[in-house]
């Protein structure tokens, strides 16, 4: 971490929104952009003329501060629009934190937004406008199946153990998913219905993935010392971390899969920076990025919540069910939500603020303190990674 | 006077048996054996580059001054396929690249200007890479019997195969034509093609080389001579004085099928490939005429026979599934169009600037600690030191995959789309596609190796790179 000294406590959520996730083909994503921010005010207890400044993150949906400004006609104001891949969003967030840390502004708008399912295409479009010459077609599901394939084999578990242990993770996302109205896909599957789904990149099939959706959220923030102004339970930001790898795993052989380094890196700057020092204990719940079921599985390992090369116990015990020692995707991740890009690490918060504002209903917890979000761009050998914490 | 110094071929693994080319037209005409069938990602510049590869195994590539490149089936019309051939290879700026093409003479053209190049002193090792990938007009004769192959001579001074000389006649004539504007290749009545045209001229010329050189046809240890089908070889047989049985040198047809301007060449590899010192080898082509060439193996043939050359790449083959799957890969058959972004760009600059990572598969490696790496840095990705390199090949390197996944979703002509991991012996990764393998056999640490193929085609530009494959033999 260096000198990084951290923003601990400095600054507040005091409104978030989210529009319902799916596939939204009756609405443009300025729709969505003012759903979200429009309950994020309404929360908040402002008026979007009160906002001093604002960043939006999104992947291939917006390209400047206008896709903000525009449709909520804020007045001139600085509005930054934020790209990190799958992490766009919270890194909108942090942005608009550090704007408000550093005192500049005492009121700021993060939105997070996506609308994929404009593209037609199977899976998520293509971002750049000038493709590679030389790599063929990488999907999400062909390269996180690589996580799979190694874990398996490194851990001794044959393909019917491997996909039965990250079978279950995608069981227990589907319940928490019938819970909330504002998930994308909300039904109950089986381990077998998983198990014996059809194969989108072996070893993952079709319920090892997320879906793609259309979806926004939005938080205002405001510096800690103002917060109790407006709403008399504001949730805190802990530990704001993001951390991007040099794309190593691309060169180097002795990345093995069964890890990603930089979630591992995010996970310990922003534990230094929350002040946890047993995170298994100290985190009360998370939401992870469960873009694949083994990606969930091997972040428990990456933020130390199971030891390297157990988490298969913890799943099988239950541990991360929402009756667990630590709820992971107590709203139904990416998993029952699906991604669309931008909005998912917003989206991850306002879970997190929900519960620990008690307001969670069906899926709430009980008495939480601290909220983790992981939010992971990209791909196992290359990625961006953010991890959030944020408590009473 | 100029030797074959040495030699490679190169079969693709895919083979189409006949059968099922007449079980999908319902044709009354029982043809038995298999055609060898380009993968969907070959063509006669990969299988060039592959059999070139094959060649040069052992052999010092900067030492290549000229590469000739002969096919009827370049990718392109106007653009050098040499050039391609000569910077997958990563040969030396200075070669002289050069295509011939147009007759099924194509590859014995190249050889004789290889021939005479070095015994005018004009060059030193001249390498002939020769590959055909012609495709038969469905429901066809020529469907039938076409196949797919190459084959790579290294013409130097001295050779363990002296090349004693050649006789060379022409003859205008339409037998056999595929203009500027046919996709397939278009033929006179066979009978006619037949009595006017190959049983009058080969058997007169193979007698003028026999005669040239003393020889009489008893003299001949091995014949490779091109034939459209062996039926025709067996009867021009007895008018050369040759025992079809034991002087023939087998064309191939159950196998491989006619693989045009390459099949003389093969068929001449696959000669070199059991002869032994003081045989007498004779080398024909048909097309447009005819060219004989008169060959004695000399002491050192042994020791350029670790190559792949025919009969280790006939043995292991993978059969397609069905006549549907061939006619897709050949884009004969217009499909769905997947539904992901497509390829709607080619950055030519880009290409141009890659050309040492992207054709040669040349990486770097890290002057302070080591470590090789693709593709091409300014900074090392283990110690961070910048600009410390040294340029470093990938391409003939030991590996096995440390990962793979067999990808569905990802638009492919042939899918799965198989992703491994690629971690090389000496140090280094590739994260790249695997193609010609059976998804069941793929498991982690399996050993593979690197393959120039095909990986993208727009608006005329044929792109290639580099794929792995399990080891083919």
């Amino acid at each position: 971490m260096g000198s990084f000294k951290g923003i601990r406590d400095k600054v507040a959520i005091i409104g978030m929104g989210c529009s319902k996730f799916g596939e939204h083909w009756d609405k443009h994503q300025n729709d969505l952009i003012f759903e979200a921010t429009k309950e994020a005010i309404e929360d908040a207890k402002i008026e979007l003329k009160d906002i001093e400044a604002a960043w939006a993150g999104t992947w291939v949906s917006g390209f400047d501060g206008r896709c903000l400004a525009d449709p909520l006609k804020l007045q001139y104001i600085p509005v930054t629009r934020v790209e990190n891949a799958c992490a766009s969003g919270s890194d909108a967030f942090r942005n608009a934190c550090y704007a408000v840390a550093s005192g500049a502004y005492d009121i700021c708008l993060a939105v997070g937004f996506e609308k994929l399912k404009d593209s037609g295409w199977s899976g998520l479009p293509d971002q750049q406008s000038v493709p590679s010459n030389r790599y063929p077609d990488r999907t999400a599901p062909g390269m996180f199946a690589l996580m799979a394939t190694t874990y398996f084999s490194k851990y001794g578990l044959s393909p019917e153990e491997g996909k039965r242990m990250i079978g279950m993770v995608s069981v227990k996302s589907h319940h928490n998913g019938t819970l909330n109205p504002k998930a994308h896909l909300r039904r109950e599957v089986t381990i077998e219905q998983v198990m014996n789904a059809p194969i989108i990149a072996w070893p993952l099939g079709l319920f090892d993935c997320c879906g793609v959706s259309d979806g926004a959220a939005a938080a205002i923030v405001v510096s800690a010392d103002k917060a109790k102004d407006y709403r008399p339970d504001p949730v805190y930001v802990k530990a704001l971390q993001i951390s991007v790898c040099p794309s190593e795993g691309e060169q180097r052989a002795d990345y093995d899969f069964t890890q990603v380094k930089a979630t591992v890196r995010a996970g310990e700057a922003a534990y230094a920076e929350a002040g946890v020092t047993n995170p298994r204990e100290e985190i009360s719940m998370a939401e992870l990025h469960d873009c694949f079921s083994i990606t969930e599985a091997v972040t428990c390992e990456d933020l130390q919540f199971s030891p390297r090369g157990k988490v298969k116990e913890d799943i099988e015990s239950g541990f991360f069910d929402l009756t667990g020692g630590l709820p992971v995707q107590p709203d139904g991740g990416l998993k029952s939500f699906g991604h669309p890009i931008g909005a998912s690490g917003v989206r991850m918060l306002y879970e997190m603020y929900l519960q620990l504002q008690g307001r969670a209903d069906q899926r709430q917890l009980k008495d939480p303190k601290l909220g983790l979000t992981h939010n992971l761009g990209g791909i196992p050998i290359s990625n961006t990674v953010s991890v959030l914490i944020i408590g009473l | 006077m100029a030797g074959i110094a040495s030699y490679g071929a190169y079969i693709p693994l895919h083979r189409l048996s006949r059968p099922d080319i007449q079980k999908a037209w319902d044709s009354m005409m029982p043809i038995p054996g298999e055609k060898a069938v380009a993968g969907y990602d070959e063509d006669s510049i990969t299988m060039a580059v592959a059999a070139a590869r094959d060649c040069l195994t052992g052999i010092d590539r900067q030492k290549v001054d000229r590469v000739y490149f002969a096919s009827t089936t370049s990718p392109y019309k106007e653009k050098q396929a040499a050039s391609v051939v000569a910077g997958a290879l990563g040969l030396s700026k200075n070669t002289l690249t050069m295509d011939f093409s147009g007759s099924l003479r194509s590859g014995t053209n190249a050889l004789r200007a290889a021939t005479d190049a070095v015994e005018s002193g004009a060059a030193e090792n001249v390498l002939i890479a020769c590959a055909e990938t012609r495709i038969g007009a469905p429901n066809g004769d020529k469907e039938m019997s076409f196949g797919d192959g190459a084959a790579v001579l290294l013409v130097a001074k001295n050779g363990p195969v002296n090349i004693e000389g050649s006789v060379s006649v022409f003859q205008e004539f339409h037998d056999q034509w595929r203009s500027d504007k046919d996709t397939y290749v278009r033929s006179w009545e066979e009978r006619f093609a037949r009595e006017a045209g190959y049983t009058r001229i080969v058997p007169p010329t193979v007698a003028a080389a026999l005669q040239k050189f003393n020889l009489s046809p008893s003299d001949i240890a091995k014949a490779a001579i091109y034939a459209p089908d062996p039926r025709l070889l067996g009867m021009a047989a007895g008018k050369m004085g040759f025992d079809p049985m034991a002087q023939l040198q087998d064309p191939m047809y159950m196998s491989v099928g006619n693989t045009g301007c390459a099949l003389s060449l093969m068929m001449l590899v696959a000669a070199l490939e059991d002869a032994k010192a003081g045989d007498n080898l004779l080398c024909a082509s048909y097309g447009d005429g005819c060219d004989v060439f008169v060959l004695k193996v000399a002491d050192g043939i042994d020791k350029i026979k670790d190559r792949r050359a025919i009969k280790r790449h006939l043995e292991p083959k993978m059969m397609i599934p069905n006549y549907l799957k061939y006619m897709q890969w050949r884009g004969l058959v217009e499909t769905q169009a997947q539904p992901r972004p497509p390829i709607n760009h080619i950055s030519v600059p880009a290409l141009w600037r890659d050309m040492d990572w992207g054709l040669s598969l040349h990486g770097v490696k890290c002057k302070n600690c080591g470590t090789p790496q693709y593709p091409r840095q300014r900074v090392c990705v283990i110690c961070q030191a910048t600009d410390n390199f040294e340029p470093y090949s990938f391409a003939d390197k030991k590996a096995t995959i440390s990962s793979f996944s067999h990808d569905n979703l990802a638009a492919s002509i042939d899918p799965p789309t198989t992703i491994a991991a690629v971690d090389f012996e000496e140090g280094g990764r590739i994260v790249c596609n695997m193609v010609d393998r059976d998804p069941e056999e793929v498991k982690t640490g399996m050993p593979v190796e690197m393959v120039f193929r095909k990986v993208h085609y727009f608006e005329g530009i044929h792109n290639y790179w580099w794929k792995c494959t399990p080891i083919r033999c």
